[in-house]
């Protein structure tokens, strides 16, 4: 084979190794199989026991458009994106410019040699390696050898690396779920293209990977499966749904794994149904039938589809209906940026209806979380009687997080206050759907079925009184309105409380949620490197627990980090305590990117220093 | 039926049927609509067919969309589950509510406007589901809720006092429902009782979605003569397309009653039997193009052709295609059956990677 341009670099072996602490980037075109390759990756050097994470930075196009996966390798266990790339890998033709401008000086840069530029750059390694060859030799069909041609870097890098092969091999069997032919013909082209490496390349670079031992407590999950595996622990019965990119997973996900784990094996009838809908509306309006008829009922969507969702989402809450609604959110106003994230549907997610609606939203920070909340929000859902909505968003729902491993759910079901004919048999007063009995603004339902002459009721958006009977009277719609103004009063009570991490010398506190988490911990860290100590609250859900509250009480001023561009969690909580408004500082990034960390320790930094 | 007994400690004169019920154990609230309306005589019809079918009210479900149609389930079987729910989309709501416990039996009511106009997506894709279930679309050619706007059923020509004339071609129910291959669509007449509750009876029989497309005239904006889907036009241009009638699966046919040669039956899943007895021509309504061919005649010729038009009784419903047990009802299931073992949880994270 012929020398490659390696030989023909200036730069000399550098002796400062840098192990298990860069960013790594490839860009790849959409559709040409490239995920394969770096999802081995990523959990080879998971198993390695490196703390790891992957994001897919990807068009809104099936073939053909760049994308980019970006790996972090932390020994610090951080796992947020940076934005800066010490080894980048170029496999697209139409972003090798660019992606060659992206290494920073001293990095390194991989690409196939199929690809002819001039290399303007003498500040990083250059490598260049015959990918097409190795997917020619493999004896690949030929339909196969484009998908094939992109293991050719798995290879390369595992030999610059050193990635372990008997991981990487794990990673392969794990993704074709030991179907030999596929593993075997994959495995071949990497061996061929480590070795070829191995012989061709010389490392002019300092980034390596070294086995540790930090990530044997965790799993690999990505948020929509885990959504979809905790529903199925919270016993869900019903979902109905309609593709939207980036939420489409968390229903297939629920569909290929339900089987297995709720099946009766003595039995072909089942105990569930998923259908996918003719729209969104069709989506809600199912999942609020079932809900009615005593099922634990979702559906999961993006952005567009909570909108198409409004008028049902009023009726659920005023008919007091419960089901679970998971917004995994993208970048929105319309289309917007469809396959980036985003936390821009708080505020109309929250309020979403017609009149006076508010909505209980929980906000997962982790793939555990994921499934603890889609379990938990069924509980919640029917003992409220209320939709709930689960605000996750493409980042979490679709990257691969190293997660600690969900855990089995640690109370019994609630399926809250409904009367069956046993329960009605001995009830000393008639009872009424709406009637506030116990005050908590709380009523007891009945479901279809029910024998007992007495537990009928009609469901309406009409106004109604406690006999769900169709009133007009402006006095009971007051004071109905007002009970579910208690009932949200009790629902405090039911959310999951914030996570607190104090800090050390912390003057400051930072409030934030959901996928950012991972780079406020970062952050946070940077900033205590440049002495600025903080506290950190993650919100987990809305209404807001005391809790928060008495955070920014606490603090001299609180800085709500979040990603759209109207800081529409700080409004929020604005709204709620009016009172504490000039101790609440707003941060916002709406870039579609996952939070940076680097750009969150420099935001307050700037902020402080003003 | 029987007659005269004393149960319940109801009063010897009421008709009880072989239930112990009353006739008023299936009413509703007294109904809002304008004396006259269509839509009043169907709710009556309903409560006929369930008193006469013996059925028990908690045993049904009743729903509807928004419109002055949709609100007569507060009109009848006030002892049943209802949901009174969002304009047009009905079918999704009574798509979902029908998985809670699919022993229950499903009337859903809605209008031409509910039905072809917000809600034609809905009703495209209920139909294609096979929900089993009773879709009645009341009919009046117009939105009466709002107050007289032409509905997509209305026949171009029509004039209305503050709309003008209706400038575009009218929606058939009946058509909509062949195109999407509706295993049970009918038309009836809210004119004619015995023939609207003889179809609700089979519709209730049916374990697939039934559509019934009624027309209801409105008395209060769409009532002149001229009008399609007035008392007037209907009176004058009704065709039964057979003399159509239900018989239970408990009771037997009287054969005696036809006249052989006459009738045919058609045996819906749970035994039940429709008979249909010819008046001019023979007409097999198990024969797709034959209804296709004449819902078109019936175009051409200005004829409010009524009668059971089509009919699949064999083809799987919704819940069969689910596999919805048949014992204890999904709504009834509890932890023991929904959430999977506390073991299975290691199994799950040990397949994450
Ligand atoms: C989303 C929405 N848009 C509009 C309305 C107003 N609206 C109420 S009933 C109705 C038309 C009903 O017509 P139809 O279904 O034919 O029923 P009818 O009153 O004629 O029986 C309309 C437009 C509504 N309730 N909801
Ligand atoms: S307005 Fe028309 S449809 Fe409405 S109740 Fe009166 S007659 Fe019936
Ligand atoms: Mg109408």
């Amino acid at each position: 084979m012929a020398a490659t341009k390696t030989k023909e670099t200036t730069k000399q072996e550098t002796t400062e190794r840098i192990v298990n602490d860069f960013s790594m980037t490839i860009g790849t075109m959409n559709g040409s199989g490239s995920q394969t390759s770096n999802l081995t990756l990523l959990r080879a050097l998971f198993k390695m026991g490196i703390p790891v994470s992957g994001k897919n930075l990807f068009p809104s196009n099936i073939q053909g458009l760049p994308t980019w996966y970006t790996i972090r390798v932390s020994k610090d266990g951080y796992l947020a994106r940076r934005n800066t790339h010490e080894i980048v890998v170029a496999m697209n033709v139409d972003t090798f410019v660019e992606d060659l401008q992206k290494v920073v000086p001293g990095g390194a840069f991989y690409y196939g040699d199929h690809l002819k530029f001039d290399i303007d750059r003498d500040d990083i390694a250059i490598y260049s390696f015959p990918a097409k060859q190795f997917a020619k030799e493999s004896g690949a069909p030929a339909a196969l050898r484009d998908y094939v041609a992109n293991m050719a870097y798995v290879g390369v890098l595992a030999t610059m690396l050193g990635i372990e092969m008997d991981k990487i091999k794990q990673a392969l069997d794990f993704h074709f779920k030991g179907k030999e032919k596929p593993i075997k013909l994959n495995m071949d082209v990497i061996e061929a293209a480590a070795a070829w490496a191995a012989e061709n390349l010389e490392s002019q670079d300092p980034y390596r990977v070294e086995r540790m031992d930090e990530t044997k407590e965790y799993i690999m999950a990505d948020g929509n499966t885990a959504a979809a595996l905790g529903a199925i622990y919270g016993g869900v019965q019903f979902a109905s749904w309609y593709p939207i990119t980036p939420a489409s997973s968390l229903a297939e996900s629920l569909t290929a794994q339900i089987g297995p784990l709720r099946d009766d094996p003595e039995s072909d009838e089942k105990t569930y149904a998923i259908i996918q809908a003719e729209d969104e509306l069709a989506a809600i309006g199912m999942a609020i039938g079932a809900g009615w008829s005593g099922l634990r009922a979702m559906t999961s969507t993006s952005g567009p589809g909570i909108s198409l969702m409004t008028e049902f989402a009023g009726l659920a809450y005023y008919a007091e209906i419960p089901v679970v609604i998971w917004d995994v959110q993208r970048v929105g106003p319309s289309t917007g940026l469809p396959t980036r994230t985003s936390q821009g549907d708080i505020l109309s997610t929250h309020f979403l209806g017609h009149g006076d609606t508010q909505n209980v939203m929980l906000i997962p920070g982790s793939a555990q979380e994921c499934f603890e909340f889609g379990w938990k929000a069924f509980d919640i859902a029917e003992r409220l009687q209320t939709p709930v909505f689960v605000m996750s968003d493409l980042d979490l729902g679709m990257n691969q997080w190293m997660s600690k491993p969900f855990e089995f759910p640690d109370v019994p079901m609630d399926r809250g206050k409904i009367l069956w004919e046993e329960d009605m048999k001995d009830l000393k007063e008639r009872w009424g759907r709406y009637r506030d009995v116990d005050g908590d603004g709380i009523p007891y339902r009945t479901a279809p079925g029910n024998k007992n002459p007495q537990s009928a009721w009609f469901a309406r958006g009409t106004g109604h009184n406690e006999f769900a009977k169709y009133s007009e009277d402006s006095d009971m719609w007051e004071e109905n309105m007002q009970r579910l103004s208690r009932k949200y009063e009790s629902a405090h009570s039911l959310m999951p409380a914030p996570v607190l991490e104090q800090g050390k010398n912390a003057e400051i506190g930072i409030i934030s949620f959901g996928s950012t988490d991972v780079a406020i911990l970062e952050a946070r860290d940077l900033l205590e490197q440049d002495g600025q100590g903080t506290d950190y609250l993650r919100l987990r859900a809305v209404p807001f627990t005391k809790e928060v509250k008495k955070f920014i009480e606490d603090h001299e001023v609180s800085y709500v980090v979040e990603m759209n561009r109207d800081g529409q969690m700080y409004k929020l909580l604005q709204l709620e305590y009016p009172e504490l408004t000039a101790k609440l500082k707003s941060l916002t990034k709406h870039d579609g990117l996952p939070l940076n960390a680097r750009w969150v320790s420099s935001a307050i930094i700037e902020s402080e220093a003003k | 039926m029987s007659e005269n007994v004393k149960t319940n400690g109801k009063p010897s004169n009421i008709k009880l049927n072989e239930i112990g019920l009353s006739k008023n154990d299936y009413r509703g609230q007294p109904t809002t609509l304008c004396a006259g309306c269509g839509h009043n005589s169907i709710a009556n019809q309903i409560i006929a067919a369930a008193y006469e079918l013996d059925i028990v009210p908690e045993d049904v479900i009743k729903l509807s969309g928004i419109g002055c149609s949709s609100k007569s389930p507060a009109y009848f079987l006030s002892r049943s589950f209802g949901f009174n729910s969002l304009h047009g989309r009905m079918p999704s709501v009574a798509t979902g509510a029908s998985f809670g416990d699919r022993r229950l039996k499903t009337i859903a009511v809605s209008g031409d406007g509910d039905t072809t106009n917000i809600g034609m997506g809905q009703f495209k894709h209920i139909i294609r589901r096979n929900v089993p279930m009773v879709y009645i679309i009341e009919n009046n050619g117009v939105y009466g809720l709002t107050k007289g706007q032409f509905s997509a059923t209305a026949e171009r020509g029509l004039t209305l006092k503050y709309q003008g004339a209706n400038p575009y071609m009218p929606v058939d129910v009946v058509e909509e429902a062949m195109a999407s291959r509706a295993t049970f669509v009918a038309r009836s007449f809210a004119g004619d009782a015995s023939q609207v509750k003889a179809l609700i009876k089979a519709a209730l029989s049916h374990n697939g979605l039934a559509v019934l497309d009624i027309i209801s005239p409105c008395v209060t904006f769409n009532n002149g003569d001229d009008a399609r889907h007035s008392y007037g036009w209907g009176r004058e241009h009704n065709e039964p397309l057979h003399d159509f009638s239900f018989v239970p699966r408990e009771e037997e046919i009287q054969v005696q009653d036809f006249t052989e040669g006459e009738t045919r039956t058609v045996t819906l899943h749970d035994g039940g039997q429709i008979v249909l007895r010819k008046i001019e021509k023979d007409y097999d309504p198990t024969d797709r193009v034959s209804a296709l061919r004449i819902m078109e005649q019936a175009y051409t010729d200005e004829v409010m052709l009524t009668g059971l038009i089509y009919i699949e009784p064999e083809r799987p419903s919704l819940h069969d295609v689910y596999k919805l047990p048949l014992e204890l009802p999904l709504n009834r299931m509890t932890e023991k059956e929904l959430r999977p073992s506390k073991a299975s949880i290691k199994e799950v994270n040990a397949a994450m990677f």
